[in-house]
């Protein structure tokens, strides 16, 4: 309960942060929510791993969808990148990661020793 | 709390955070910053812009004076029916930024010799650039022309209106909103000015009045005895079918340039110079046009054809509109970066241009005192010198100090562009070299276009184009009441015989420009005899001129029009299409019997005679396909390297080769060409050896396009349409499109028509145009490259004068309302 709770509160927050700050407050967002909702650290790290890499994945798939890929296959081309959907899914990842090791740390704020 | 894995995780985050926020080299290139670049709310992501895009919205301005709508069409041309005119130029300004600000502001960073400022140092190329522009005077010659743009009421209301509504774009931009290269690069648009306009007009004047040669043949002079000088360079082109036919009588020359009494020993005998420049305007930015009377078409109206050669960028150097006022309604296409259209037409006329490039910028060798170059040695006395210090900003490094010693040479104050800190990336020169260019002139270009969007006659017209003073250019005109007019418009240095052909001495009043060409001898044409005028940048006119032009005009083009329209009547709209796209090849026509009269076929291979074959079968057209077409350009380059070679291989490095007409001119007056002969072989070479020995190199190379399957000609040629920053990704690469630099359809590697525009005069004005590129800059839209494809196969679009009453049409996608 606590895995879902947290991950759309990390999903719905960093969405709402996004807003009006720059992207690495993804980060901040994950970060807090792992150290308010304790959580073991492996799942704190899914936690945020999941909920960004779904959140940018989704985001830029249907940007992405409603542009008929477009765009996604110019900058797939100048960044040297396969593909858009590996695009996508670079995207994806970046987020995941920022977000996965900010919610470890989250964790490891509240977690004890032993 | 634990503490150590804590302050790994906390590290470890940072640091990923950290790398993502900067932006890295990747294969020796700067990536953008891939945090931001990649967030779906930041970055490139939010420039994917819906293919379904509502672009219809209601906006508030309290800059305007009344009620704006702009009814945007299925190609996303804006209709603006405004209630006041500077309403209209508010608007303007909204929509150029709202889909091509980054194009404007790069535009204006390029002339100002900023680039640095948003490219960075790595490549070394990029601050010369930014010298270059600098030391050429270009900021200088735009704060001039916008005190002469602000002094006249009109244009500076127009473009206060216009410059607000680009700022008013800017101002609802937020970081998610910017456009697609502000984001790769990391920066950010900085306020729209009126000076930016100014900057933006002399970007184009470089583009078209900025050629000259005079190092390269001053260097050629230097090198050459006066007799093969002339040969090679020759004033007179035996071919040519002038702007102004041949035979017209011109009014009495009222200047009189002398050439001073020392110009044979000092400037005819000249030395070389050992200085280079990095950047030339490519010498082809030429254009078509012309008008055919009445008389001539199966209408009964006049048709107005137009089609300036630019460079092919994304986005476009055009953007296509309509502007409706109480005062006036033109339609055509106009600058991002500028109020008005600048070719197109109204309820009344029609207008484009060609551009006149003669030889406006000279250089005067200056004696300085000592290096401080703060006294001139100047008609025998020493004077003060004034600097303009220019602190170049370049991304991520220091601040690079430049300054630039201004001297005055007669009434004008010139920048000494060259000297020992900069003599355009060559080994330093220990001379100092002032430009003299009519662009540092003052003049307000943009009032033509203001007149010429609202004239309604031919005299409206003459009074419009007289403003036209730098870029000079061919001003073709037609009207409903059945006239057609060109003028060879500009204020034009008149010259004496060869000058300015060299750098000149700058040490006394005797070399200066003498005066300015009077407007009342500027060659024209109205209503003429023949049924219709036309331009193709070749020389305006015959020997009879009193006035020196110089020696380099392009001039086949010309011909093949001047042919064509002679044979043509009953002509349609359908006729001008084809003679606009026309890919017949004039100087193959002329100069192809004699080649292959003397190509020695025994000495051929097996390849080399398929390649004859393909000549000899060859329909003189440089169509898509056409293999004949690439043996004849690649035969006729080899040909002109084995002719010149020799001649050339000890002249100074610095130098300029015959032009193409001279070579082709001199070998059909005489096949006994003096410089067929290969001067480092005691034999002596005939045409038929040279001919020979270049067919056969030209066969090497053939092989080897053949073996890359471009042996058709769009594929050998490749014409591409190149992103202002040279990303491939956002460009369109290997265009299907024939024509080439002898072709009517003028399509280049990256240079070619830029607009193609026919509007038939009849009581229900009937126009067509296409330009390569789209309406919307962002490379994400759909409406980016929208019209390439049509543009590559030679089509054209309707081009929709709307009126009021219309806004129901089905050709009205979205709706802007703006008011106060």
């Amino acid at each position: 309960m606590k895995f879902f709770v947290s991950l759309i509160l990390t999903a719905f927050l960093s969405f709402a942060a996004c807003l009006y700050l720059p992207w690495w407050s993804i980060a901040i967002v994950a970060f807090l929510i792992a150290a308010l909702i304790p959580q073991r650290p492996g799942w704190a790290f899914l936690t945020g791993f999941i909920a960004l890499f779904l959140l940018w994945g989704g985001m830029s798939f249907w940007l992405s969808s409603r542009n008929d890929h477009i765009l996604a296959q110019k900058i797939a081309a100048v960044l040297g990148i396969g593909n858009s959907y590996l695009l996508i899914a670079l995207t994806a990842l970046i987020a995941g990661l920022v977000a996965g090791f900010a919610a470890l740390t989250g964790s490891f704020l509240r977690a004890r020793k032993g | 709390m634990r503490i150590v894995p804590f302050l790994v995780c906390a590290v470890v985050t940072t640091g990923l955070v950290i790398a993502l926020n900067m932006r890295l080299k990747i294969g020796g290139k700067e990536a953008p910053a891939f945090g931001s670049f990649l967030s779906p709310q930041h970055g490139f992501w939010q420039n994917a812009e819906s293919v379904n895009t509502d672009y219809s919205a209601d906006l508030k301005f309290p800059q305007l004076n009344g009620k704006v709508n702009v009814y945007l069409d299925e190609r996303l041309v804006p209709h603006i029916f405004a209630e006041q005119e500077n309403d209209a130029y508010f608007v303007q300004g909204y929509l150029h930024a709202r889909f091509r600000l980054w194009q404007m502001e790069f535009q204006t960073y390029a002339a100002s010799g900023r680039l640095s400022e948003i490219l960075g140092g790595s490549d070394p190329r990029i601050l010369d650039v930014d010298r270059m522009m600098r030391r050429l005077g270009m900021v200088y010659g735009a704060e001039r022309s916008l005190e002469e743009m602000e002094k006249d009421g009109v244009t500076k209301k127009a473009c206060d209106a216009y410059t607000s509504g680009v700022n008013a774009y800017i101002e609802t931009l937020t970081e998610s909103k910017l456009p697609l290269e502000y984001k790769l690069l990391g920066y950010a648009p900085e306020k729209w000015t009126n000076l930016k306009t100014a900057l933006f007009l002399k970007y184009m004047s470089l583009d078209l009045a900025g050629h000259d040669d005079d190092f390269e043949m001053t260097n050629a002079k230097s090198f050459f005895n006066a007799e093969d000088f002339e040969k090679l360079y020759p004033a007179i082109q035996d071919s040519l079918d002038p702007i102004i036919p041949r035979g017209t009588a011109f009014a009495e020359q009222k200047v009189m340039p002398k050439a001073p009494a020392s110009a044979d020993s000092l400037y005819f005998n000249i030395k070389p110079v050992p200085v280079k420049e990095t950047q030339k305007p490519d010498r082809e930015n030429g254009s078509n046009n012309w008008a055919v009377s009445g008389k001539k078409t199966k209408s009964g109206a006049p048709i107005l054809c137009n089609d300036p050669h630019l460079g092919l960028n994304f986005p476009s150097v055009w953007y296509e509109l309509q502007i409706s006022t109480p005062a006036f309604n033109a339609y055509g296409a106009s600058f991002p970066g500028a109020p008005g259209v600048i070719i197109g037409f109204n309820d009344s006329c029609a207008f484009g241009f060609t551009n006149g490039g003669r030889d406006v910028r000279d250089y005067y060798e200056i004696k300085f005192k000592d290096d401080t170059r703060r006294e001139y040695l100047f008609n025998g006395e020493w004077r003060q010198s004034k600097f303009r210090i220019d602190t170049i900003k370049i991304k991520g490094r220091k601040d690079f100090i430049d300054s630039v010693a201004y001297v005055q040479l007669g009434n004008d104050w010139c920048p000494v562009m060259y000297d020992k800190t900069y003599s355009g990336g060559r080994n330093n020169s220990d001379k100092y070299y002032a430009v003299r260019w009519k662009a540092h002139d003052a003049s307000n270009e943009l009032k033509i276009f203001s007149m010429l969007n609202r004239a309604k006659n031919y005299s409206d017209y003459q009074a419009a184009v007289t403003n036209l003073h730098t870029p000079g250019q061919n001003c073709a005109f037609a009207c409903k009441n059945g006239d057609i007019a060109i003028r060879t418009q500009g204020e034009w240095p008149a010259k004496w015989k060869g000058q300015g052909d060299f750098v000149m001495p700058g040490t006394d009043t005797s070399y200066l420009w003498q005066g300015m060409i009077p407007q009342d001898e500027v060659p024209f044409q109205y209503n003429p005899e023949r049924g219709f005028i036309s331009s193709a940048n070749q020389k305006p006119v015959d020997e009879a001129y009193p006035y020196y032009l110089g020696r380099n005009y392009p001039l086949y083009r010309g011909i093949t029009i001047n042919k064509r329209l002679t044979a043509m009547n009953g002509i349609t709209v359908d006729d001008m299409k084809a003679l606009q796209t026309d890919n017949y090849n004039m100087l193959a026509q002329m100069i192809l019997p004699l080649l292959l009269k003397n190509l020695k076929e025994g000495d051929l291979n097996a390849d080399e005679k398929k390649y004859a074959d393909l000549l000899k079968g060859w329909d003189l057209r440089n169509d898509v396909g056409s293999k004949g077409a690439t043996v004849f350009e690649v035969f006729w380059k080899n040909l002109a390297d084995t002719i010149y070679e020799d001649e050339y291989a000890k002249a100074p490095k610095l130098t300029i080769l015959p032009f193409e007409s001279t070579l082709a001119e001199g070998l059909l007056k005489d096949s006994a060409y003096k410089y067929v002969d290969n001067i480092s072989t005691p034999q002596k070479e005939t045409l038929a050896d040279d001919v020979t020995a270049a067919f056969k190199k030209t066969s090497v190379e053939l092989n080897k396009a053949s073996a890359n399957g471009k042996l058709e000609w769009d594929k050998y040629k490749a014409t591409m349409i190149r992103h202002l920053l040279r990303i491939p990704g956002l460009s369109r690469l290997n265009l299907p499109i024939g024509g080439g630099v002898h072709n009517i359809n003028a399509a280049k590697d990256v240079h070619g028509p830029s607009w193609r525009m026919i509007v038939q005069l009849s009581a229900q004005t009937e126009a067509w145009g296409i330009y390569p590129g789209g309406q919307n800059g962002n490379p994400g839209s759909k409406f980016y490259d929208t019209f390439v494809d049509q543009w590559a196969a030679g089509k054209y679009y309707p081009l929709w004068m709307m009126t009021r009453g219309e806004e129901k049409d089905k050709r009205v996608k979205w709706v802007m309302n703006f008011s106060k």
